[in-house]
This record gives C-alpha cells, sequence and structure tokens, in this order.
C-alpha cells in the first residue's frame, strides 16, 4: 500500500507547470529540429524528442489527475515510436543507397 | 394481329424479300464472288416479282384488299397501322417495282462488273425496293412517307455512288437537299391530315372528305397543295425540278431504275392515290396543270441542247413527268397512270440502252463524240430504237396509245391546253430523234483508235433491254382506246380506286387530233433526219454554243442552278459567314475560350505549392496545426 504511493509523491514534489513547461520546451526543440535541420537523422532525433515531450506531459496529468489511461497510452506511444523508427530507419538506410546522402532538400522529387 | 391467311404472308413477303438481300448483304457481301452476290441480290426481287403476280391474280374485282400487320405508333387518338392496302393501283406499282427492278437488277450484274463496290451497289438496289414497295404497298400517309423517305435516302446513297468523286457527291447532296424542301411541305400536309381527319388511313380520309370539304372547303385546297408541294420535290417539277439532271452522277442502272422509272413517279402515285381529295380542290388542279405544263415545256427544250447522253434523257424525264402531272391536273388520272407505266417501260429501256453505249465506249458520254454506232452495237440500237419510236409516239407502240390519251382528255377540257401538250410531244420528238441519230446513225466521230476497241455489251445486259423493248412495243395494248376496238382495261381495272372524270371526245375529233400529231411527229423525224443524217450537222462545241444568245440560254438550262445559287444559296452562305465571323468566333468562341483559360491560370497558380521539397510540405504541416490550434483556443 505504502509503496505504491511512493512514485506519486515522489512525482508530485515537482509542481505541474514545471513538467508543462519542460515538455513545452522539449517539443519546440523537437519541431524547431524537424524544421531547420536538413540531415534526416538528426530530425529522425527530433520528432523523438516530441513524442518524448508529449509522454512527458500524459504522464504527469494522469498523476495529478488521478487517472492511469494516460500512463497506457504512453506505452502505446512508445511502442509505435519504436516501429515507426524500426521503419523510417530502414527507408533512411534505403535512401542513403540510392541517392548516396540523407540531406532532405535532395529529395525533391514528391512533385506531379 | 388477326388470322395470318395466305395473303398476309405473301403480302408481308414481298416488301421483305428485298429487305434481306440488303441485310444478306452484311453477311455475303463480301465473301461471295460477284456472279454470285447479284444473281442472289437479283433473286430476292424476282421472288418479289412473283409474289406480287400472285397478289394481282387475288385482287377482288371492286375493292381492295387490307391487310393489318401490328399498330406501328400510338400515342392519344394518334394512331398509325402498319398496313398495307393491296388494291388495284398499289398492284400494279408493285409489279412495276418489282419487275423493272429485277430487269435492271440483272442488267447491273454486267455493268457494274468489276466495280469495287460491286456487293454495296446491289445492297443498296435492294434496300430501294423495299422502301419503293413500302411506299406504294402502305395503306395510309405515314407508312407511305416512311417509304419516301427510304427511297430518297437510296437515290442519295445511289448516286453519290462513287463518293470519291466530290462532283458526284455535290449532286447526290443537292439532290437529298431539294427533296428534302418537298418533303417539308409534305409533313405539313400530313399534320393538316391528321387535324382535320385525325386518321391518315388512305380508305376513312376518302370516306371522310366530303364532310370535311363542307365544313371548311378551303382545308382540302391547302392540304392538296402541300401534298403537291412535296410531289414536285420527289418528281421534279420546276421549282424543284434542278437535282434530277445532276442525279445523272449515279451508275446508269440507277438512273434507269431510281431516276426514270419508279422513284420520280411516286409523286404521281401520291396524286392518283389521294385522287378523292384532289378532285375536291379545283383551284390546286390548276397549278397542277401549269406547273406540269412549265415543266414538259421547259425541260423540253433544255434537252434541245444538251451534249450529255444521260442529260437528255433526264431532261427528258422531267418533261415526261410535267406531261402526267398535266394529265393530273385535268383529272385524267387514269392517262396519267397509263402513260407512267409506259413511261417505266421505254425509259429504263433507253437509260438501259444509253448505260450500254457509254459502257460499250468505256464511260464516253458526250454524243457528240459518237456517230454509227448502229453498226457495231447492233442488238443496242435496235432496242433503242424501240424505245425512242415508243417515246416519240409513232404507232402502235405503247407511247403512242398513252400520250394519245392524254391529249385527248386534256383537248376535252381546252384546245388550248392541247396545243402546248402537242407541243410538248414535238419537243420529244425532236431531242429524241437529235439523240438518236447523233448516236447511233451518220459518221462516226470518234479517233479511230477509240472507234476499234468499241464492244457490244454481254448478254447479261441486253437480255433486260429485250424484255424491255417488248415490254415498250407492246405495253399500249394494256389500254387500247376505244376507237381502235379496244376495251381499255387498265382505265377498267383502275375503276374501283380511281374516280374517273368523263373527259372523253368523240371519235371524229379524236382521229383529227391523232393524225395531227402524228403527220408533226412524222415531219420532226424528217427534218432531224436530214439535219443530223443527210447534212452531217453537228452539235456546236461548247465555246461556239456560248456566242448563241438563246441556245446557250437551253444549254444552260435556263439558269435554273444560277439563279438558286445567286437567290438562295449565296445569300445563305454569306449570312452564315457573317455569323460565323461576328458571332461565333469573337463572341461565344471568347467566352468559352476565357473559361478554359481562367482556370488554367488558377490551376497554375496553385500547382506552384506542389514544389517537392519535403522541409515545405514539413512547414506547412506544422504552420496548419499551429493554425488549427489558434481557431481552437480561440474560439
Amino acid at each position: 500500500m505504502n509503496e505504491t504511493l511512493i512514485t506519486p509523491d515522489l512525482v508530485m514534489a515537482v509542481p505541474l507547470e514545471h513538467y508543462i513547461a519542460v515538455s513545452a520546451i522539449l517539443f519546440s526543440i523537437g519541431i524547431i529540429g524537424v524544421l531547420m535541420r536538413r540531415n534526416l537523422i538528426v530530425m529522425f532525433l527530433s520528432i523523438e524528442l516530441m513524442l518524448n515531450s508529449v509522454n512527458l506531459l500524459a504522464v504527469a496529468f494522469s498523476i495529478y489527475h488521478n487517472d492511469s489511461n494516460a500512463q497506457a497510452f504512453v506505452f502505446f506511444i512508445m511502442v509505435v515510436a519504436a516501429a515507426e523508427i524500426a521503419v523510417g530507419l530502414a527507408m533512411l538506410v534505403m535512401i542513403y543507397r540510392n541517392i548516396r546522402t540523407i540531406d532532405i532538400d535532395a529529395l525533391k522529387q514528391l512533385k506531379w | 394481329m388477326a388470322s395470318f391467311d395466305t395473303t398476309h404472308i405473301i403480302s408481308l413477303l414481298v416488301p421483305l424479300l428485298p429487305l434481306a438481300g440488303f441485310f444478306g448483304y452484311f453477311l455475303y457481301g463480301d465473301k461471295l464472288s460477284e456472279s454470285k452476290v447479284g444473281t442472289l441480290a437479283s433473286g430476292w426481287v424476282i421472288l418479289s416479282f412473283l409474289l406480287s403476280l400472285v397478289l394481282f391474280g387475288q385482287i377482288p374485282v371492286d375493292g381492295a384488299i387490307q391487310v393489318n400487320y401490328f399498330n406501328w405508333m400510338q400515342a392519344g387518338s394518334f394512331t398509325v397501322p402498319f398496313a398495307f392496302q393491296i388494291d388495284q393501283l398499289s398492284v400494279i406499282m408493285m409489279m412495276l417495282v418489282t419487275g423493272v427492278g429485277s430487269l435492271i437488277h440483272i442488267y447491273s450484274i454486267g455493268y457494274m462488273h468489276g466495280d469495287n463496290g460491286f456487293s454495296r451497289f446491289f445492297a443498296y438496289l435492294n434496300l430501294f425496293i423495299f422502301f419503293m414497295l413500302l411506299l406504294v404497298m402502305a395503306n395510309n400517309y405515314v407508312l407511305m412517307f416512311a417509304g419516301w423517305e427510304g427511297v430518297g435516302l437510296c437515290s442519295y446513297l445511289l448516286i453519290g455512288f462513287w463518293y470519291k468523286n466530290p462532283e458526284y457527291s455535290a449532286a447526290a447532296n443537292k439532290a437529298f437537299i431539294v427533296n428534302r424542301i418537298g418533303d417539308l411541305f409534305m409533313l405539313y400536309g400530313l399534320y393538316m391530315i391528321f387535324k382535320h381527319f385525325g386518321t391518315f388511313v388512305y380508305s376513312d380520309i376518302n370516306g371522310m372528305a366530303q364532310s370535311v370539304f363542307n365544313a371548311d372547303t378551303a382545308i382540302i385546297g391547302i392540304i392538296t397543295l402541300l401534298l403537291f408541294a412535296g410531289a414536285t420535290g420527289k418528281s421534279a417539277q420546276i421549282p424543284l425540278h434542278t437535282w434530277l439532271p445532276d442525279a445523272m452522277a449515279g451508275p446508269t442502272p440507277v438512273s434507269a431504275l431510281i431516276h426514270a422509272a419508279t422513284m420520280v413517279t411516286a409523286g404521281i402515285y401520291l396524286i392518283i392515290r389521294s385522287n378523292v381529295l384532289f378532285a375536291l380542290a379545283p383551284l390546286t388542279n390548276e397549278i397542277i396543270v401549269i406547273i406540269g405544263l412549265a415543266t414538259t415545256l421547259v425541260a423540253g427544250m433544255i434537252a434541245l441542247k444538251q451534249n450529255d447522253i444521260k442529260k437528255v434523257l433526264a431532261y427528258s424525264t422531267v418533261s415526261q413527268l410535267g406531261l402526267m402531272f398535266f394529265a393530273l391536273g385535268v383529272g385524267a388520272y387514269a392517262a396519267a397512270f397509263f402513260h407512267l407505266l409506259t413511261h417505266a417501260f421505254f425509259k429504263a429501256l433507253l437509260f438501259l440502252g444509253a448505260g450500254s453505249v457509254i459502257h460499250g465506249m468505256h464511260g464516253e458520254q458526250d454524243i457528240r463524240k459518237m456517230g454509227g454506232l448502229s453498226g457495231k452495237m447492233k442488238y443496242t440500237h435496235i432496242t433503242f430504237l424501240i424505245a425512242v419510236i415508243a417515246i416519240i409516239a409513232l404507232p402502235p407502240l405503247s407511247g403512242f396509245f398513252s400520250k394519245d390519251y392524254i391529249l385527248a382528255s386534256v383537248f376535252g377540257k381546252s384546245p388550248v391546253l392541247w396545243f402546248f401538250g402537242a407541243l410538248s410531244g414535238l419537243l420529244t420528238a425532236f431531242y429524241m430523234m437529235r439523240l438518236y441519230l447523233l448516236v447511233f446513225k451518220g459518221k462516226s466521230r470518234m479517233p479511230e483508235a477509240d472507234a476499234a476497241k468499241i464492244h457490244e455489251s454481254p448478254s447479261v445486259m441486253l437480255m433486260p433491254l429485250y424484255v424491255l423493248a417488248g415490254l415498250s412495243a407492246l405495253g399500249g395494248f394494256m389500254n387500247i382506246p376505244s376507237i381502235f376496238g379496244g376495251s381499255q382495261w387498265l382505265e377498267n381495272f383502275l375503276k374501283p380506286v380511281v374516280s374517273l372524270s368523263e373527259l372523253h371526245i368523240d371519235h371524229g375529233t379524236e382521229w383529227i387530233l391523232m393524225g395531227i400529231s402524228t403527220v408533226l411527229v412524222l415531219g420532226i423525224v424528217f427534218w432531224t433526219y436530214n439535219m443530223y443524217v443527210k447534212k452531217n450537222d453537228v452539235p456546236e462545241s461548247d465555246a461556239v454554243l456560248a456566242t448563241m444568245p438563246f441556245a446557250n440560254f437551253l444549254n444552260r438550262k435556263f439558269y435554273f442552278d444560277e439563279f438558286y445559287d445567286a437567290v438562295f444559296s449565296q445569300p445563305l452562305l454569306k449570312f452564315s459567314t457573317f455569323i460565323q465571323k461576328w458571332i461565333e468566333t469573337s463572341i461565344v468562341d471568347k467566352v468559352t475560350d476565357s473559361f478554359g483559360m481562367l482556370s488554367f491560370f488558377l490551376s497554375g497558380q496553385v500547382r506552384k505549392l506542389q514544389n517537392g521539397h519535403i522541409s515545405f510540405y514539413l512547414f506547412a504541416m506544422v504552420l496548419g496545426i499551429l493554425g488549427i490550434l489558434t481557431i481552437f483556443i480561440l474560439l
């Protein structure tokens, strides 16, 4: 009984506003990374950053609102992110093999 | 759909057999050899002729056989039955169409030999026979009109048979368009008939004619006038006659069958068929007399100066048709019909003979380049001579009886009219003798090398000539007038159909009239013989002709074509050009074009968004999400 309550207490030691602020900053860094960088690997990293900022926020809200649904979602997001990275990296390898670069600006054939 | 006895089946088969021939073309047209296709196509029509003979034997003495099949159209009180009326008039027309038709089919086997469109030609001929039979067998005006349009279509197809020659195609178009003008009036006539009679069936209309006439005397006059206007188109009467001479562009058997013997007589058939109506319209009859007389004289004069063997015959046909209308106008229906029959025989023979000459001379049609053919084409010459004697009305060949019958009937009406009719006969005598003498007599006017190549036609072409020559010679015996002790079989036979007007003159006058016209015709014969054989006159070349005002006027056909061109065609063309230039291109085209240009421009702009850069897409996506979030937050 006591042990189950330790973790929320630990989490709640930090005020909610701080969580929000951190995840907002992380998310913004992720967006800026996606938009500004040209390297595909860095863009992937930025996307992961955004996903994890959302996870952080979801967990924080889940504790403060005493609702465990969000924690379940976080696991789903992690699984999906792992799968996405697997597929994405595979595509990245193929792109590199074909055009010998991973610069996003080299891919401009996506038009009619 | 009553009980289908043998008469039903036979009368249905008569038109259906040639139709089967037409559809057969699609099955075997390009698979079988020429002779087989020709024999099959002729076979259908010959069978149809034999069945017509059977029907002829079944006609009751004083009535008609009505054979109903089904209701063709029905809308409210508007009913058109698909039904035939087999009576004295239609059965003779059926025998004429299928009889002369089968002879011309047989002839065509020889004439069209080696032509690329051999089987197509026979398919069209079969289709023509079908429509013509529909026209004469129908028991109501609408079904008749269907046949009427159908023969027009076949005429168009066959005039333009050699469609690669643009002149021939133009002639076909002309025939079709000029006929449409007549057909338009005819349609109005049919509307009027339906409005005032409520039915299209001949027998019903004939029964109601008197009561409609009593209600309003003008109605019948207008209806008959419209029907007659339709007939002027089909039967090439002034002012719609100009298509027939041009129609000679078609192969010669077509000219013989369609443009001499059968289709062009449809107008006369129509008026005889509606004689009950026409008897109630004295004004229309006067107009018919005037038009018929004008046509017969004008066409006769034009024929005097034509130098194309087929053109002479074409104008001769127009002239003879005019004479028939002339007879119709004075109420001599039996005489007109009699002349229709004999004319069908000798004019078909003349055309087939001309075809034989053209065939033998390898396509030459100018009579100035012929001459002295009688030795080289013996059988063609003899049959042609018989036809010429028949058409210039020397006794005892068929034309004499029929023309004399017309003239005698006309004299009963008015001696002045008789004079003009006789004048037309003299014109006929002159141009036919001129044609005959220039082609067959006198000296040969062609180069020696060409002369050596001339050959008599094959027997498949000569056989129909013999039969038609026999008919031309003996056809007059159908209706021997009473002064020769004849029984006037045809006139009596037609009595149930044709209301006869008593126009008989006493025998003494008739003898005198007959004597006068025969002597005058003989005089013309000697005159022309003297001119073209003894003095060996040759018609002037076109250049010389142009310096002779009156002759040139005749040679240019009274300038009818030029007149129509100036009055109708050119203004219409100018008007269309004006519309095309100022309304079509500058307004309509611009408006529609600008819509196209606008969407082209807009899509060009939008297209720039799709530039293919992933980073741009990502940026747009983020911007979009931010925009949506902003809206959510603000709302």
